[in-house]
């Protein structure tokens, strides 16, 4: 069947197949091996437009679990530990360490800027002996799993613009999120589900909202485009049949589609009619896969006693934790998760604390999880948001009560599995926590290195748009070499 | 016929333009072009001068040899296999050049290697039109230059599209909307040879032709609903969008056009018709995060405007310049911080206010629509209370802000001081021009303007056709694709400037073309020959844009409400995707559906809130308004079959026409058949009738009762009670059928 859909479509015209079927570019390898006469033929020197020197090496990591801390969780209360904060408690930063940052408009008319320590402990935990603070218990015992980049820095100092960098890998939008990058580089594993998917979650700390062109495909055919998967009764939207339609009902109207479609195909030879064909069907196994995937009463007690009992809860962080795993299992290239509320400008010792229980056993969980399952190898988990913050309190600074502001300059985020060298802290800030003092990440670079971890080399893999090649990494990015494995 | 793909063939001459420089622009130029900071060894390919002087490092030896490709490094460096030798070099990323390419090359050098300016910065030229051998298929002189390019490959056009497809590729094209019954009535009994000229008439003369029209300037603009950026509140902005529909009702001028929105504030006595225009470039984003550095957005909007002016209006990719000199085209980053300032001295500040009510739902610099304006001057706008009404418009400070190259973009790190200009390889900007934005509408609508008019007619030739005579209309640049027909474009550019700049009169002249008339049947020949129609030896056949395929449900199941104009609307939409995606702040934190005929509006007027833009447009690829697009992406994804299958837009379609069909006294047969009428505009034939009567049939048999009641329960629409349920849901399901095939939402 599939040969001879591909040999179909291939008759009536190469290159409009390779563009729009709902493989990758490194499909078409798999492609090439059903049909050897794919690639040669009447035009087959333009068909390596198609082909961009993919792959370009062995992957290492076939999947992406990303979860986003939208709003930007502080480094100082989570994975940079800074005792020389509190020591120096309420002092003004030193203007020699603060250079010329530029500040937001919230505090750039502070007259003080007083330093402020983490109002939580940290330990130090596993053979890594990485600190974390006492916020993030589970994610501190699977500290030997993890990679720990305290050396990350961005460009923007504002969320929208530091959202769509981190996503796009630009900030201006309208550029394809690197979800989509992936998929359109490697294609889906599984015929019946989108290779991107996002999921979605709220905290209840101060919020900045995400929105739908983060996960916009671009410039890319919207094959590529992020596909959100809610709670609820509609997991997918448009997913659920008209109610009265069974099954059965849906199978015999797509059966009459097919073959009012077919004359209409033979009227006119357009082969978008034989394509549109293929979409219905692939709605249909959609129909059948995702409420499969969607159905945790067949996870052990074990599992869900591992992510919490709010995995149960559905639209909750450790939910997405859950579903984000058999999303992957199930052959999802690139699964987003973003949990909301991370913008502590005041109230943060209360607020971060929620936070940190939405998401600490979850995170943790899905890691271990992986593992046990054997599939952490293959699995590149991300956790992090878009900025850092402050390393002195915006606005008043209490004994029990204070804020920090964004800050672009240093933060922290981690890595799991994929090949990313496990048990280790990458990169260092100052004793005030903010500026990098060792071994800096760019957002480039933490783009080029996933991209590599997937067997994609960043500069190779491009889409040419209004004449120009875009990539995800822009012109830069290096491949941080110090976490692979 | 020729036996292979056009794109195969070597021409007889080889022309620089097409095709030598695409394949210098696309594999040499980012090391030896334009970008002198990436330059290797002091080569620049792109000029002559430097292209056939000796070697830097090898003074015997020369790049270009005119006649004499082997003496050439040029060719020896593009076909050898020696890697230390070869170019592109094989660590540079960029792929080797193929044998055809190879070919081109040598048969140029050999052709003397003649270099010619870029096509698009020299004025178009008024062509001759063509002489053709077969007369009698030209209906006006488009034909002429397609005829005249299809007899030198050997092919031959389509015949004509029967009327039906006709009517429905011509109906949609100018109204959006499919022919109503009688239309089709009337133009099929319509023996006479004006019928087809009659109904192109009415059609343009329908006040839908402007809402059509301007469906695409909305793209074009980046028009919506919200100020764009995290909190994404509401914002006022219709008022501009309801002129742009009146524009094009009341044909004005392209030049008209254009100029009011660029400039209308700064026209002489400007009226409040012309300042309400220049709406157009206050509809980018505006971020009312609190905290922001006002600078960094003041200049983003300004930017944007540069950017949307050399993309909309030139078809440049100008914004390359923002950051340094272009890489590929003669822009240098101080011309476009020339270009740029003209748009630098608007009274705004980068953030005005925070989310808020009312007074928020426009910024400085704004203007009030009155109730007595839209009594008067401005009675186009649909205002439908008599609250208070403010839109962004353009005006700019009395003291002239001074514009500074920006290092790398940077909107902080000031180069040098620039003065208003504009790029001299398009045209120099005449000093006897005011040197504001009016002065720059001017030289936009210079005649030597060499951009203005091929990218408009461009544009439209797009709409209609498909993809443009350039099919990059948004580049026209080093980097975009050549004119398929450059001869053609310049012909209809000439003859738009020489027509006083009229948009109908384009439109028109386009649609009466026996290139636009032709069948869309494609060929086993035609596909294997030209797959993509580049030579357009067959009509248009595409899917319908987002908001048409909604248009085309209401439209066809008689549900449209035919309201013009007004503020946007929120018809149904699946439950939470703003309240998950929000940060709580402003009425659009969470969704507030419509009721009654509110319902049934067209699509153009479904509500755009940047962040999260109306679902069931973005599956089918509508733009998200973020920045300005010239032309949009035309994809065929499986969710757009479930959206097809269960969005309640189109189940309360089919359930309304299928209880009207059912009002009827007739045969379920012609039921079917005036369904079919209505939704693919066409008659079945016996054998698709035959599966759709048989599909009732089964229905018929199979709904129960209670499964009936569900199949009906979609929409708000009241459901009339005197109707067997049964009936009803098996009728409605046929045509919800008839809805979901691939042809019902295709311009055929």
């Amino acid at each position: 069947m599939e040969k001879d859909i591909l040999e179909h479509r291939l008759n009536i015209n190469r290159r409009r197949f390779l563009s729009r079927l709902s493989l990758g570019l490194g499909s078409i390898a798999l492609g090439s091996l059903l049909i050897p006469d794919l690639f040669t033929g009447s035009g087959a020197d333009s068909e390596a437009d198609f082909i961009p020197g993919i792959p370009n090496f062995a992957p290492k990591a076939k999947r992406v679990i990303y979860l986003f801390q939208d709003g930007a969780p502080s480094q100082l209360e989570s994975f940079d530990y800074k005792p020389k904060l509190r020591e120096m408690m309420g002092q003004d930063l030193p203007p020699s360490v603060r250079g010329n940052q530029i500040l937001t408009g919230m505090t750039a008319n502070q007259a003080h800027f007083p330093l402020v320590g983490s109002f939580y402990d940290f330990k130090q935990y596993g053979e890594s002996k990485a600190w974390v603070s006492d916020l993030f218990p589970h994610i501190g015992k699977i500290a030997d799993d993890i990679c720990i980049i305290r050396s990350m820095y961005t460009e923007a100092i504002n969320h929208d613009p530091a959202l769509t960098f981190f996503q796009t890998g630009a900030q201006q939008g309208n550029r394809p999120s690197m979800g989509s990058w992936v998929s359109y580089g490697l294609g889906s594993e599984n015929q019946n589900l989108p290779a991107f998917t996002v999921l979605l979650s709220k905290g209840k700390g101060n919020g900045q909202g995400v929105y739908s062109k983060l996960w916009s495909n671009g410039f890319l055919d919207s094959i590529h485009q992020g596909v959100q998967f809610s709670s609820g009764e509609n997991p997918v939207l448009y997913l659920n049949d008209q109610p009265g339609i069974d099954r059965r009902e849906r199978r015999k109207m797509l059966d009459k589609l097919a073959e009012l479609n077919d004359i209409s195909y033979k009227e006119f030879g357009d082969p978008e009619i034989s394509a549109k064909v293929q979409q219905y069907e692939m709605a249909y196994r959609m129909q059948a896969a995702v409420p499969e995937i969607m159905d945790v009463s067949k996870e052990s007690d074990d599992i869900i006693k591992m992510y919490g009992p709010d995995c149960l809860v559905p639209g909750t962080y450790a939910a997405n934790c859950l579903l984000a795993r058999k999303l992957s299992e199930n052959g999802v290239r690139f699964v987003q998760l973003y949990h909301q509320g991370w913008d502590q400008h005041n109230n943060l010792p209360q607020e971060m604390a929620g936070q940190a229980m939405d998401v600490d056993q979850a995170s943790a969980a899905l890691v271990t999880d992986l593992k046990q399952r054997g599939l952490l190898d293959e699995t590149l988990v991300i956790w992090g948001g878009e900025f850092g913050r402050t390393n002195y309190s915006q606005g008043k600074l209490e004994k029990a009560n204070y804020g920090r502001d964004h800050h672009p300059r240093c933060f922290s985020i981690w890595m799991a599995g994929g090949g990313i060298k496990p048990g280790i802290v990458y990169g260092e800030s100052d004793e005030f926590g903010y500026n990098i003092v060792k071994d800096p990440v760019h957002v480039h670079d933490f783009h080029a290195t996933i991209l590599n971890q997937l067997g994609l080399d960043h500069k190779k893999l491009t889409f040419k748009s209004q004449g120009r090649r875009y990539r995800l990494t822009d012109v830069a990015g290096n491949v941080v070499k110090g976490i692979l494995s | 016929m020729p036996a292979s793909n056009i794109e195969d063939q070597i021409p007889d001459t080889v022309s620089y333009n097409f095709n030598i420089r695409p394949i210098l622009s696309d594999k040499c130029y980012k090391c030896h072009g334009p970008d002198a900071s990436k330059r290797q060894a002091g080569l620049r390919l792109d000029k002559p001068e430097s292209a056939f002087k000796a070697l830097r490092d090898n003074p015997n030896a020369h790049v270009l040899v005119a006649g004499m490709p082997e003496m050439s490094e040029l060719f020896k460096r593009v076909s050898t296999n020696d890697t230390s030798e070869m170019m592109p070099p094989a660590n540079s990323n960029l792929k080797r050049l193929t044998p055809h390419e190879v070919d081109l090359v040598k048969k140029w050098i050999k052709q003397g290697a003649k270099y010619e300016k870029h096509w698009a910065f020299v004025s178009p030229k008024s062509w001759p039109v063509p002489e053709v051998k077969d007369k009698e298929w030209p209906k006006n002189p488009i034909d002429n230059f397609i005829l005249h390019k299809q007899e030198q490959y050997g092919v031959k056009p389509s015949p004509e599209a029967d009327k039906e497809h006709l009517l429905k590729r011509v109906s949609l094209d100018l109204t959006g909307l499919p022919p109503t019954l009688a239309m089709q009535n009337t133009f099929l009994a319509d023996k006479n040879p004006d019928a087809y000229n009659k109904v192109v008439d009415e059609l343009m003369k329908s006040p839908a032709y402007g809402e059509k029209m301007a469906l695409h300037w909305m793209d074009v603009a980046r028009y919506a609903d919200s100020h764009g950026y995290q909190d994404d509140n509401y914002r006022t902005q219709w008022p501009w969008r309801d002129w742009v529909i009146h524009a094009y009702n009341e044909n004005l001028p392209y030049d008209k056009f254009i100029s009011w929105q660029l400039a209308g504030d700064l026209m002489p006595n400007a009226n409040k018709e012309q300042l309400l225009a220049t709406g157009f470039n206050r509809n980018h984003k505006i971020t009312e995060e609190g905290g922001v550095i006002d600078e960094e957005y003041r200049v983003a909007y300004v930017t944007d405007r540069t950017n949307t002016f050399g993309k909309a209006l030139l078809g440049v990719t100008i914004e390359c310049a923002h950051c340094h000199d272009h890489k590929y085209d003669p822009f240098s980053q101080k011309e476009y911080y020339q270009l740029f300032s003209f748009f630098n001295s608007v009274k705004e500040p980068g953030i005005q206010s925070t989310v808020g009510g009312p007074e928020t739902y426009a910024k400085r610099p704004m203007m009030q629509v009155t109730n007595d304006d839209v009594k008067g001057i401005l009675k186009f706008i649909n205002k439908q209370d008599t609250g208070k009404l403010i839109v962004s418009v353009m005006g700019d400070s009395e003291v002239y802000r001074k514009t500074y190259i920006l290092k790398r973009g940077n909107y902080d790190a000031h180069g040098d001081e620039v003065e208003p200009g504009t790029p001299k390889s398009i045209l120099p900007f005449d000093n006897s021009l005011p040197k504001n934005r009016l002065g720059l509408a001017k030289w936009l609508f210079d005649k030597r303007n060499p951009l203005t008019a091929r990218v408009f007619v461009n544009q439209t030739w797009q709409e209609l056709f498909g993809k443009g005579i350039v099919k990059s209309s948004g580049d026209f640049g080093m980097q975009g694709d050549l004119p398929s027909h450059p001869e053609l474009l310049d012909w209809l550019a000439v003859d738009f400037m020489n027509h006083g700049w009229d948009m109908k009169r384009l439109v028109k002249q386009m649609v009466m073309s026996a290139t636009y008339r032709q069948s869309a049947v494609i060929t086993a020949d035609k596909m294997k020959v030209d797959p993509d129609n580049t030579l357009l030896t067959r009509g248009p056949r595409y899917r319908l844009h987002a908001e048409l395929v909604r248009d085309l449900v209401l439209a066809s199941s008689g549900l449209l409400t035919p309201t013009i104009g007004g503020p946007s609307v929120n018809p149904y939409q699946p439950p939470g995707l703003w309240e998950n995606a929000t940060s709580g702040r402003g009425i659009l934190a969470s969704y507030k559906q419509v009721h009654g005929s509110d319902l049934y509006r067209r699509g153009m007027y479904t509500l755009i809130k940047r962040t999260v833009p109306p679902v069931e447009m973005a599956i089918f690829d509508a733009s998200n308004r973020d920045q300005c697009e010239v032309k949009r992406l035309r994809t065929n994804t499986p969710l757009q079959a479930l959206l097809m299958e269960n969005d309640p837009t189109v189940l309360e379609a089919a359930r309304v026409l299928a209880a009207k069909l059912l009002a009827d006294k007739s045969q379920s047969k012609d039921k079917i058949t005036k369904a079919f009428r209505l939704i693919m505009c066409r008659t079945p034939n016996e054998k698709e009738l035959g599966i759709l009567t048989g599909y009732y049939a089964d229905q018929l048999k199979t709904l129960n009762k209670k499964d009936a009641q569900k199949v009906l329960s979609v929409g708000e629409y009241p459901i009339p009670k005197d109707l067997d349920k049964i009936t009803l849901a098996a009728m409605m399901e046929t045509v919800d059928t008839i809805y979901n095939l691939e042809e019902a939402i295709t311009k055929t």
